[in-house]
C-alpha cells in the first residue's frame, strides 16, 4: 500500500438520483455473463453436454441409418432427430436450474450475496441479472445445439411458424421456471463447495426418468408417473412437439402433445419456485445467524 | 472537528445512536444491554476479545441482522427498516469475503460504484488503497492483504457518510497499516465517520478520536485512546532500588515521588529508577478482566497491582 494516493475531497452536498432499478438489472446482467464465461469449466459443462450428448445418442443408436418410428407409408426419423428434443430440454435445465441452483449457493456461501445486500443495490436488481444471464446463456447454448443438430447431424429444423412459437413459449416458460427453481433450490446445499455434489444427482436422476435419453413410453409406469410430477418431462414433451413430426403423437402416453397441461405444470413450477424461492432466500449463511 | 459535508442535508445529530441493544442466540446472549454514540466526523474504534459481541453489533448497525432489544439509529435511521436511500450513504467493508472471483479489481470496484447515486471515481479509489497495478488482476489472484484492501476500496467507492469497518487490517503487514490508517485519516477528514472494530491497539491508538471496550455484549469503558480505563488505571509506577531492594509506588504524581525518593539518595541518582506508564494494552487487558502481565517492558511492574505493601509505605513516609 506504499504506492497510496490520497482521495480528493468530496465537493458541497448536491442531490444525486439512485441509479434505477432496470440500468442496475443491466449492469447485473452485464457482470454476472462476463462472470459466467470466465468459469471455464462451468461453461463447458454447461454448453458442451447438450451436444455431447447427442452427438453420442445419435451415433450409437443412428448405426447403418437406422431410423426411429417407421410405420406403414411413414419413413421414420433419424435417431438424432429424436433425440434433439430431450437435449434442449436438458440445455434449458442445465442453464437455467442448475446454473443458478450452484452459482447462487456458492455466492451465499463466499459472501457475494451479503457485500450485495450491504450495498443500495435491489434485489429485484439482482434477480434482474440472474434472469438476464440466464435468459442468454440459454439462448446461446440452445442456439449452438440447434446450429450442431442441423450442420453435424442434418436434422431438419421445424419449418412451420406454429412449430417456432410452441418452441419460445415452451422455452420461455421452462427457462423461466428453471431459473425460480434454482434460486429456491439454491438453499439446499448446506455449502457452495457441496452445491454441484448436491444439485447434479438431482438434474441426472431427473433426465433419465423424464424420458430426455428414451423414449418416454420405454419407462416402467410408476417411473412416468413419477417424472409427470416434475417439469422436464414437460419440457421434453413441449420440445418433441416441436421438433418430431405429428405421428410420433402415437408414441406419447396420451396419445397427443398435451400443450394445454405442459403449460399448465411448467406454469406451476413457475409460481411454486416463485413462492418457495421469496420464501426462503437467504442473503447469508446459515452458520452466519 | 470539521464541520461534515452532510450535515446541511441530513441534519446534524450523532451518525449512531444505540442504547439498551440487546441480541441472543439461544441461550447465549451476545450483546447485552449495550450503549454507545458515535459523532458525525469521528472515527471510533470497537475493542474486544473474540465472541465480546462487537461483529454482532456491527452486523446490526449495518442493518443485517435484527436485534432483540434497545434502539438503535443510524444516520437517524432504524437499520431494520432502512431503504436503498440510506445504505447509499453507508460503507461496509465485510471482514473475511472472497466474493466474486472471476472480476478484476477494476471491474468490480466500477461496478460496485454503480450502485451509488453519487460515487467516488473508480480510478481514485483504487489508487488510494495501493491497487494500480492490480486493476487488471482478477480478484482470486489477489494476496489476502490485497484483497482486504479491495473490500475497503468497495466500501467507500459509495462516498459513504458513515463507513464501518470490521477488522479492517487483518493480515496486513505493518507499511500496510500504516498506509491504511493514512486512507482513514483522510476519509476523517473528508466528513467520513468512520466505526471500526479491531483486536489491535495500536491501531485504536493510532486511529480513534474515543474508543469502547465491550465485553460479554455491554460497553465497559468509553473515552479518548489516551484517557480509556479512567485516572486510576492510568496511575504511573515509580521503581527504584534501595538497599537492595526494588521497591515501587503507584502514583498520580511521579514528579513528586521522583523528587522525593532522590532527595533520599546523596548522590542525587536513584539507582535503578524506572517511571512505568500503563500502555492502552495494559488497560485494556485490566478492562476485559485478563491479568495484565507484560505492562511496559518490565514484567514484575504491573500497575494494577501495588508492589510489597511495605516499601510502598516506606517511599510514602
Amino acid at each position: 500500500m506504499s504506492a497510496a494516493m490520497p482521495l480528493r475531497p468530496t465537493a458541497g452536498a448536491t442531490t444525486h438520483r439512485l441509479p434505477s432499478v432496470l440500468t442496475l438489472g443491466l449492469a447485473r446482467t452485464r457482470i454476472e455473463v462476463r462472470q459466467f464465461f470466465r468459469e471455464r469449466d462451468a461453461v463447458v459443462w454447461i454448453f458442451a453436454y447438450p451436444i455431447i450428448m447427442l452427438a453420442i445418442f445419435a451415433t450409437v443408436f443412428g448405426q447403418g441409418d437406422a431410423r426411429v418410428g417407421a410405420t406403414g407409408t411413414f419413413a421414420g426419423i433419424p435417431f438424432g432427430q429424436y433425440f434433439l428434443p430431450g437435449m434442449v430440454a436438458t440445455g434449458v435445465m442445465l442453464s437455467s436450474f442448475q446454473n443458478l441452483a450452484i452459482t447462487i449457493a456458492v455466492e451465499r456461501d463466499d459472501s457475494t450475496l451479503k457485500r450485495l445486500r450491504g450495498t443500495p443495490l435491489p434485489a429485484s436488481a439482482y434477480f434482474l441479472g440472474k434472469i438476464g444471464s440466464v435468459l442468454l446463456t440459454s439462448l446461446v447454448q440452445t442456439a449452438l445445439l440447434l446450429l450442431v443438430a442441423a450442420t453435424v447431424f442434418g436434422i431438419e429444423m421445424p419449418s412451420t411458424a406454429q412449430r417456432w412459437i410452441t418452441f419460445a413459449w415452451v422455452f420461455a416458460l421452462g427457462t423461466a421456471a428453471g431459473a425460480v427453481c434454482g434460486v429456491a433450490f439454491s438453499s439446499v446445499p448446506r455449502t457452495g463447495r457441496s452445491a454441484s455434489a448436491v444439485v447434479t444427482p438431482v438434474v441426472l436422476v431427473l433426465q433419465f426418468i423424464s424420458g430426455v435419453f428414451f423414449g418416454f413410453t420405454q419407462l416402467p409406469g410408476w417411473m412416468q408417473d413419477v417424472s409427470s410430477v416434475f417439469p422436464l418431462k414437460w419440457m421434453a414433451q413441449g420440445m418433441r412437439s416441436v421438433f418430431l413430426p405429428d405421428q410420433f403423437q402415437a408414441h406419447e402416453v396420451s396419445g397427443s402433445w398435451e400443450h394445454g397441461t405442459t403449460a399448465l405444470v411448467i406454469g406451476a413450477y413457475l409460481v411454486l419456485g416463485l413462492v418457495l424461492g421469496a420464501r426462503t432466500f437467504r442473503w447469508r449463511r446459515r452458520d452466519d445467524g | 472537528m470539521s464541520p461534515t459535508r452532510h450535515g446541511a442535508d441530513h441534519g446534524d445529530g450523532d451518525a449512531v445512536v444505540v442504547e439498551g441493544l440487546a441480541k441472543h442466540y439461544g441461550d447465549k446472549k451476545a450483546v447485552d444491554g449495550l450503549d454507545l454514540t458515535v459523532h458525525r466526523g469521528e472515527v471510533f474504534a470497537v475493542l474486544g476479545p473474540n465472541g465480546a459481541g462487537k461483529t454482532t453489533t456491527i452486523e446490526i448497525l449495518e442493518g443485517y441482522r435484527e436485534r432483540d432489544a434497545g434502539s438503535v439509529r443510524v444516520l437517524g435511521v432504524d437499520p431494520q427498516t432502512a431503504d436503498r436511500a440510506w445504505r447509499s450513504r453507508i460503507g461496509i467493508v465485510l471482514q473475511n469475503a472472497s466474493d466474486q472471483a472471476e472480476l478484476t479489481v477494476g471491474e468490480l470496484v466500477r461496478h460496485v460504484g454503480g450502485f451509488y447515486p453519487d460515487p467516488r471515481d473508480p480510478d481514485e479509489v483504487i489508487d488510494a488503497v495501493g491497487l494500480r497495478e492490480k486493476v487488471r488482476t482478477r480478484t482470486r489472484q489477489l494476496s489476502g492483504g490485497q484483497r482486504r484492501r479491495l473490500d475497503v476500496a468497495l466500501g467507500i467507492v459509495g462516498r459513504p457518510e458513515l463507513l464501518f469497518l470490521d477488522e479492517p487490517t487483518t493480515g496486513f503487514d505493518p507499511e500496510a497499516r500504516r498506509a491504511f490508517w493514512d486512507l482513514i485519516r483522510g476519509l476523517r477528514d473528508d466528513g467520513t465517520t468512520i466505526l471500526l472494530t479491531t483486536h489491535y491497539l495500536e491501531e485504536a491508538e493510532n486511529l480513534a478520536d474515543r474508543c469502547a471496550v465491550v465485553r460479554d455484549g455491554r460497553v465497559v469503558a468509553l473515552d479518548a485512546p489516551a484517557a480509556l480505563g479512567g485516572r486510576s488505571a492510568r496511575q504511573a509506577v515509580v521503581r527504584w532500588t534501595e538497599d537492595d531492594v526494588t521497591r515501587q509506588v503507584s502514583t498520580d504524581t511521579p514528579t513528586a515521588v521522583v523528587a522525593e525518593v532522590a532527595a533520599r539518595f546523596a548522590t542525587g541518582e536513584v539507582p535503578g529508577l524506572q517511571v512505568l506508564r500503563p500502555t492502552l494494552e495494559d488497560v485494556y487487558l485490566s478492562l476485559i478482566g485478563e491479568a495484565s502481565t507484560t505492562p511496559g517492558a518490565d514484567p514484575d511492574a504491573a500497575p494494577t497491582r501495588v508492589g510489597p505493601a511495605g516499601s510502598t509505605t516506606e517511599a510514602r513516609r
